[in-house]
């Protein structure tokens, strides 16, 4: 079990408020990790840390280090395209772009100088079945990728955070938009991916959490009260309130 | 109450189609005399000689040509300005130029003409060492900065209109700002962008006032660094002196209709490319 990222007494502001208090924690290489907690308890914001979307936000002050594989993320000499090219990220309402199917997975290789017409291909394939949304599409790459279905568009996006050869995919409550059939084509797909990739998913739902994720972390308050495996989590937990949410009277 | 939004929503119906029709049937008879070919293809106006000749190629190719150089340099400028205005300018900063742009929509045309005659053309005429400043060039020039405001408010909102979750999700493919802009922001706008620019050739066809007072108005076949006529310039300076009733006069209302129906035809691309668009 190789841990991919530390989180070191990471602390976030929004001008004077504090979102994050102190946050430890560690991510492990083909796991998926969830993050539970009730809304406005700072998961999201915390996820975002991870791929550095804050810094375009100008009130937002970080302190603390984020590790992946060793080295700070926060540190200035860190290219961060090159960080978010190896930390993907799936958005909470699927967000193609309004291009065609193709060119939304083409985009990322793209945007890091592959032109070669056989080699966009090839990745484009391997994308959409990575995302297994192949089958649906092969027929129709050149239209518009806003005619998919949500859950479609969602796996698409899925596609086109693979075709950059990530190594950690963060999903932002990534099934909250999608109705209960494409939720689970997403939890199969979120299963599978973790055996090449590491997963950290943000979910509103506990019973997701509890489905797919290997590890868990509870947030209260800007705070990461409890992390551990999941079973564990839910069925000894050690922090009382962590125990209050999970059993649902608190949250 | 109803009748009155009714027939107040009707006076602007009303208003375009006595325009139209005044223009074709004052037009119509001055091409017919003249010879379309001639009117539209000939490249001497001659109004007032003993053997008068009516051929109107040099104003339409000006006017193209002064159209299309104004497009050329604005478009650029406006929708690098509206880029950074709808995204990376300084709150501060982006709130002084947006007053600077809207103050640069309501200056009157007159104002810059003036401004171009006094400033502008003798530039033009020192720099490029010219007889006269008074040129193609100086016409542009004032063009496109007259054209600048439209474009750049009308492509900001547009640009401001586009989700922010396009560009996070460009980001979040290791895309840097600029990136994510071109590739994905202006696209996703580009119905608003194209809408900007028909705007900005629409107010370019349509000037006189400014243009007659920096581009010397002598009927040459267009040419950068000489004095050029366009079909606005040309209604505006003679008007006041063809005689009533003469072909000369009629011939300029048949310069009228074209310049109308230049503006007509730009409309329906406008619509076209909407059309195509949500197909």
């Amino acid at each position: 079990m190789n841990e991919i990222l530390r989180i070191n007494n990471l602390n976030l502001w929004y001008d004077s408020k504090q979102a994050l208090q102190n946050i430890n924690m560690r991510i492990y290489e083909h796991e998926i990790t969830a993050l539970i907690g009730a809304s406005g308890c700072g998961k999201s914001t915390f996820l975002r840390t991870l791929d550095r979307l804050h810094d375009l936000t100008p009130i937002v002050r970080i302190t603390g280090e984020v590790l992946y594989k060793g080295q700070n993320i926060y540190d200035p000499d860190i290219a961060v395209t090159q960080l978010r090219k190896q930390i993907g990220m799936i958005f909470q309402k699927p967000n193609p772009f309004p291009m065609s199917i193709y060119d939304n997975v083409a985009y990322g290789p793209r945007t890091h100088g592959i032109s070669d017409r056989s080699q966009l291909d090839d990745i484009v394939e391997n994308a959409l079945r990575g995302a297994a949304l192949w089958d649906e599409v092969k027929d129709r790459l050149r239209s518009s990728a806003l005619g998919l279905s949500g859950g479609q568009q969602q796996r698409l996006c899925i596609a086109r955070s693979l075709a950059v050869e990530p190594n950690i995919i963060l999903m932002d409550e990534s099934t909250s938009a999608l109705d209960p059939i494409s939720t689970g084509k997403i939890e199969e797909l979120a299963l599978k991916l973790k055996e090449r990739y590491t997963v950290i998913m943000v979910t509103h739902n506990m019973q997701q959490a509890r489905r797919i994720s290997d590890r868990c972390a509870f947030f209260w308050l800007g705070e990461m009260v409890e992390c551990a495996p999941t079973d564990q989590l839910f069925n000894q937990p050690k922090d009382v309130r962590t125990k209050l949410y999970v059993s649902g009277s608190m949250g | 109450m109803q009748m009155l939004f009714f027939l107040c929503g009707m006076l602007t119906v009303a208003f375009v189609v006595c325009i139209t029709m005044y223009l074709v049937i004052k037009g119509i008879p001055a091409v017919l005399t003249i010879g379309p070919a001639e009117f539209l293809l000939g490249i001497h106006w001659q109004p007032v000689d003993n053997e008068p000749e009516f051929g109107i190629l040099p104003f339409i190719l000006t006017s193209i040509y002064g159209t299309a150089g104004a497009v050329l340099c604005g478009v650029p400028i406006g929708l690098i300005t509206a880029v950074f205005l709808a995204k990376s300018a300084p709150p501060r900063l982006a709130l002084i130029i947006r007053s600077a742009v809207q103050l640069l929509a309501g200056i009157p045309s007159v104002v810059y003409g003036l401004t171009g005659m006094i400033v502008l053309v003798p530039w033009i005429r020192n720099i490029f060492s010219l007889p006269s400043g008074a040129t193609l060039l100086a016409a542009i020039v004032v063009l496109t900065i007259m054209i600048l405001p439209s474009i750049i408010s009308v492509a900001e909102s547009s640009l401001k209109a586009v989700p922010k979750e396009y560009e996070e999700g460009s980001l979040a493919l290791g895309a840097t700002e600029l990136e994510s802009y071109w590739r994905v922001t202006v696209p996703a706008a580009k119905q608003g962008i194209l809408t900007a620019i028909v705007l900005g050739v629409g107010r370019a066809v349509g000037e006189a006032m400014a243009i007659l007072m920096v581009a010397g108005n002598v009927a040459n076949l267009p040419n950068l660094f000489s004095p050029v006529r366009f079909l606005t310039t040309a209604l505006a300076a003679e008007m006041s002196y063809a005689a009533v009733g003469s072909l000369h006069r009629e011939a300029l209302f048949s310069i009228g209709l074209v310049l109308f129906l230049f503006i007509v035809m730009l409309n329906v691309l406008l619509r076209l490319s909407a059309v195509i668009e949500e197909d």
